[in-house]
C-alpha cells in the first residue's frame, strides 16, 4: 500500500527524522492560510499523488509571495498531473503539501528495500540525490552504497557513520545523518514497509540533514496489525476496478488489451495472459479468483471484466485443485445469465471433477466455446475477439 | 527414489484442527501411503484429542518425541505462521513445508534469520507443497493428476505446477517429485536448491522448471545449471505480459526498478542451456521432444 509524501513525512518525524515544516491542504484557501501560518518568504507547493516524477510534470512549484502560493495552488489543485509513472492520462491532484522553502547545499539519496537475495533489509545510499535510484544503478552503479542490515543489531552507529561519509555528507553533519538513517530503518521495520525512500535527503546551509521527500510502500499482508498505516489509504489514488475486486478478495489488475481472463492461481493467470499475447491477442486484465472461488466470486469477477469498455471476449482458464471444476462451471453459467453476457466466452477446464464441469457448461444452453487445453482455448478466444471487432 | 520425501516420511501437521488443515489432512491421508505417513497434529489447546484418528500434541517437540516424525506441514493462519515455522526449526525437524499465504514479509525476514546455522529446510511459504507420486502428498495439490515416473518439477506457482504435471501425465510421462517453492519474496528452498537435489537423484531423468517475474532466483539457478547440471531442463517463466511495478497476485511477483522481468530471465536461462518455451501449453511437449531425442 502506497501513501502520500506528507503522510510519509509524518511517519519519519515520529522516528526523529527532520523534515521541512509544512501542512497538507485540500483547497487553495487552505494553501494560502498554511503558507501564512508557516511564515517566511519562500514556500514550496507540492502536488500529492502516489506517483513519482511530480516535479518534472509541473506538480512542484516554488512561491516567493502569498500571491504566488495562491496562483500555484490554483494551477496544481485539480490538474491531471502526468509523470512517467502515471501513464498518459495522468492522475488528478486533490491534495497539496505547502512547505517552508529549504536552502539546499547538496542532495543525496537514501532508501530501504527488502533484499530478496540476502533475505535482509538493505540500505541503499547515493551521492546522486534527486535522481531515480534505478537510473543511477544503470549508469553509475559504483555510486550506490549498499548495507545489508543485521536484524538483531539494526543499523549500527558505525555503519551509519560510514555510509554517511561514503556518500559525501560532511563530518560536521555526520551525527545527524546517522540519526536520519537509523530513524528510517526503524520506521521501515516497525511499520512493516516494503520500500522507503528519502529522495532527496538534503544538506542545508546551516549543516542540517533534512528529508525533502518521503516515499513509502507497505506490506499489504501486515496491514492487519498496522491500523495507523491503514488510515493513510487514499482510494482516489487506486484503480476503481482494483478496489472493487479487493472487496471480493479477487486479485485484479487492469491492462490495456481486449480479452478478459478469469483464472485460478497467480502463476497460471500470468501464463494465460502470456499465451493470449503469444497467439496474437491482447489481455484486458490479470484476474486470479484464488483457490476458494464460489458462484458469488465468479459472478463478481465477470461483472468486473464487463465494466471494461474495450472488452471483446473472455477466457476462463481453470485448473481445478482445491477448486472443483463443477463448482466453477456452475458459477460461470450463473454469472453469464446474471450479467447478460454480450461477448464471446471461451472456457477451459482441467483437474478435479472436469467431466462434471464440462457437462454443466454443455447443458446450460449458453453459447460457451469450449477449449480442450490452454493453447486451444487461447487460439479460440483470440479468434473470437478478432471476429467481434 | 525421489527427493525430500517418500512413502516412509512421517509428517506432523501444524494447524491440523483448523478448517483448512482438516480439509487437506483428509486428502493427504487418503493419497497413496498417506494413512501411514500423517502421524501427528499440533494444537496446544487440543492436546490429547484426535482428528481422523491422528493424535493431537501440544507442541512440535512433543509430536516428534511421540511419533518420530521428521517433517511438518503448516496450515496455521498468516499471523501465527512464522512462529509455527520457528517452532518446527527449534524442534530440529528435517523439513518444514509452509502452505500459508499472506505472512508479513518482516516476520519471514526474522524467521529466516533464526534459521541460519540450523539444519531444518523450509519449503514455502505460500506454496502448494510437494508430492512424490504414488507414495506421499504433502500439501494442497490434486493428487490424481500425478503419475509416478522420472521427471522432476519445480515451480513458484501452484496451478502452473499442476498445468506442467497435467501435460506430462497426458503425454505418458510420470514425475519423480514435484516441488512448489512458493510465491513469496522471502522463502526457503529456491529453484537452485531443488535443482541440485534433482541432479543427484538417480531416479530423476529431466526437470521442468517453472518461474515467474520478480527477484533473480531463476537466473541464479540457470547459471548453476550451466556449470553443473547433468540432466536436461525445460523452463518457462510466467509474466512476459506483466506491467512493471504491479504485484501480480503473488507477493513476490513484481518487476521493480526494471529488474525481474520475464524476458530477461528467459534470456539468461536460454544462454545457460535450458530448453525454454514461451508457451505455457508446450512445457510437456518440449520435454517429450528432448527425451525422444
Amino acid at each position: 500500500m502506497k501513501i502520500h509524501e506528507y503522510q510519509g513525512k509524518e511517519i519519519l518525524r515520529g522516528f526523529g527524522v527532520p523534515t521541512p515544516r509544512g501542512a497538507a491542504c485540500f483547497s487553495v484557501d487552505e494553501a494560502v492560510a498554511a503558507a501564512q501560518q508557516l511564515g517566511g518568504k519562500v514556500w514550496v507547493v507540492k502536488a500529492q499523488i502516489h506517483a513519482g516524477g511530480r516535479g518534472k510534470g509541473g506538480g512542484v512549484k516554488v512561491a516567493k509571495s502569498l500571491d504566488e502560493v495562491k496562483s500555484h495552488a490554483q494551477q496544481i489543485l485539480g490538474m491531471q498531473l502526468v509523470t512517467h509513472q502515471t501513464g498518459p492520462e495522468g492522475q488528478k491532484v486533490r491534495r497539496l503539501l505547502v512547505e517552508e522553502g529549504a536552502q539546499i547545499v547538496k542532495e543525496f539519496y537514501v532508501g530501504m528495500v527488502v533484499d530478496r537475495a540476502s533475505q535482509r533489509v538493505a540500505l541503499l545510499a547515493s551521492s546522486e540525490g534527486g535522481m531515480e535510484i534505478e537510473e543511477v544503478a544503470r549508469h553509475s552503479p559504483e555510486k550506490i552504497r549498499t548495507v545489508r542490515i543485521d536484524p538483531v543489531t539494526g543499523l549500527t552507529d558505525k555503519e551509519g557513520a560510514e555510509v554517511a561519509r561514503s556518500i559525501g555528507i560532511p563530518d560536521v553533519a555526520n551525527a545527524e545523518a546517522v540519526k536520519v538513517l537509523q530513524g528510517l530503518y526503524r520506521a521501515f521495520v516497525e511499520k512493516d514497509a516494503m520500500l522507503a525512500e528519502i529522495n532527496p535527503l538534503i544538506l542545508t546551509a546551516d549543516n542540517r540533514v533534512v528529508a525533502l521527500d518521503a516515499k513509502f510502500n507497505f506490506d499489504s499482508n501486515a496491514l492487519y496489525r498496522r491500523p495507523e498505516i491503514v488510515v493513510y489509504r487514499d482510494l482516489d489514488e487506486e484503480d476503481p476496478a482494483e478496489i472493487e475486486a479487493s472487496k471480493f478478495d479477487l486479485s485484479y489488475i487492469q491492462l490495456d488489451g481486449d480479452i478478459g481472463c478469469l483464472v485460478n492461481g497467480a502463476g497460471l493467470a500470468m501464463a494465460t495472459m502470456d499465451i493470449i499475447k503469444l497467439y496474437g491477442g491482447s489481455p484486458a486484465n490479470f484476474l486470479d479468483v484464488g483457490g476458494g472461488a464460489n458462484k458469488e466470486k465468479v459472478t463478481e469477477a465477470f461483472k468486473l471484466m464487463l465494466k471494461n469498455p474495450h472488452l471483446k471476449a473472455i477466457l476462463v482458464n481453470i485448473f481445478g485443485g482445491i477448486m472443483k471444476c463443477d463448482v466453477i462451471a456452475e458459477g460461470v453459467v450463473a454469472a453469464a445469465r446474471e450479467v447478460s453476457l454480450n461477448v464471446p466466452l471461451v472456457v477451459r477446464l482441467e483437474g478435479t471433477n472436469v467431466e462434471l464441469g464440462k457437462k454443466i457448461l454443455a447443458e446450460s444452453g449458453l453459447p460457451i466455446i469450449s477449449g480442450n487445453d490452454m493453447a486451444d482455448a487461447a487460439q479460440k478466444v483470440v479468434a473470437a475477439a478478432k471476429g467481434a471487432k | 527414489m525421489s527427493i525430500l520425501i517418500n512413502k516412509d516420511t512421517r509428517v506432523i501437521t501444524q494447524g491440523m484442527t483448523g478448517k483448512v488443515g482438516q480439509f487437506h489432512t483428509v486428502n493427504c491421508k487418503a493419497y497413496a501411503n498417506g494413512a501411514n505417513c500423517f502421524v501427528a497434529g499440533v494444537n496446544p489447546k487440543k492436546a490429547g484429542e484426535e482428528f481422523e484418528g491422528i493424535p493431537v500434541y501440544a507442541s512440535v517437540r512433543d509430536a516428534k518425541a511421540a511419533t518420530g516424525a521428521t517433517v511438518s506441514v503448516i496450515y496455521v493462519p498468516p499471523s501465527g505462521a512464522a512462529a509455527a515455522i520457528d517452532e518446527a526449526v527449534e524442534a530440529d525437524l528435517d523439513l518444514v513445508i509452509c502452505i500459508t499465504e499472506g505472512i508479513p514479509v518482516h516476520d519471514m525476514l526474522k524467521t529466516r534469520y533464526k534459521m541460519q546455522g540450523k539444519r531444518t529446510l523450509l519449503i514455502g511459504p505460500n506454496c502448494p507443497g510437494l508430492i512424490t507420486p504414488d507414495e506421499i502428498k504433502i500439501g494442497i495439490m490434486p493428487g490424481h493428476i500425478h503419475k509416478k515416473g522420472r521427471i522432476g518439477v519445480v515451480s513458484r506457482s501452484g496451478t502452473l505446477t499442476y498445468e506442467a504435471v497435467g501435460q506430462l501425465t497426458a503425454l505418458g510421462y510420470g514425475q519423480s517429485s514435484c516441488v512448489g517453492i512458493g510465491g513469496d519474496p522471502i522463502n526457503g528452498l529456491k529453484h537452485i536448491d531443488v535443482m541440485k537435489l534433482f541432479n543427484d537423484d538417480p531416479e530423476t531423468d529431466a526437470v521442468i522448471m517453472v518461474g515467474e517475474i520478480g527477484g533473480s532466483d531463476e537466473e541464479e539457478c540457470a547459471r548453476w545449471i550451466k556449470a553443473n547440471m547433468k540432466k536436461p531442463v525445460v523452463g518457462f517463466i510466467a509474466g512476459v505480459t506483466a506491467p512493471e511495478g504491479k504485484r501480480m497476485g503473488h507477493a513476490g511477483a513484481i518487476i521493480s526498478g526494471g529488474q525481474g522481468g520475464a524476458n530477461e530471465k528467459l534470456a539468461v536461462m536460454e544462454e545457460c542451456g535450458i530448453h525454454i518455451t514461451r508457451n505455457p501449453a508446450e512445457m510437456g511437449r518440449v520435454m517429450q521432444k528432448i527425451l525422444k531425442g
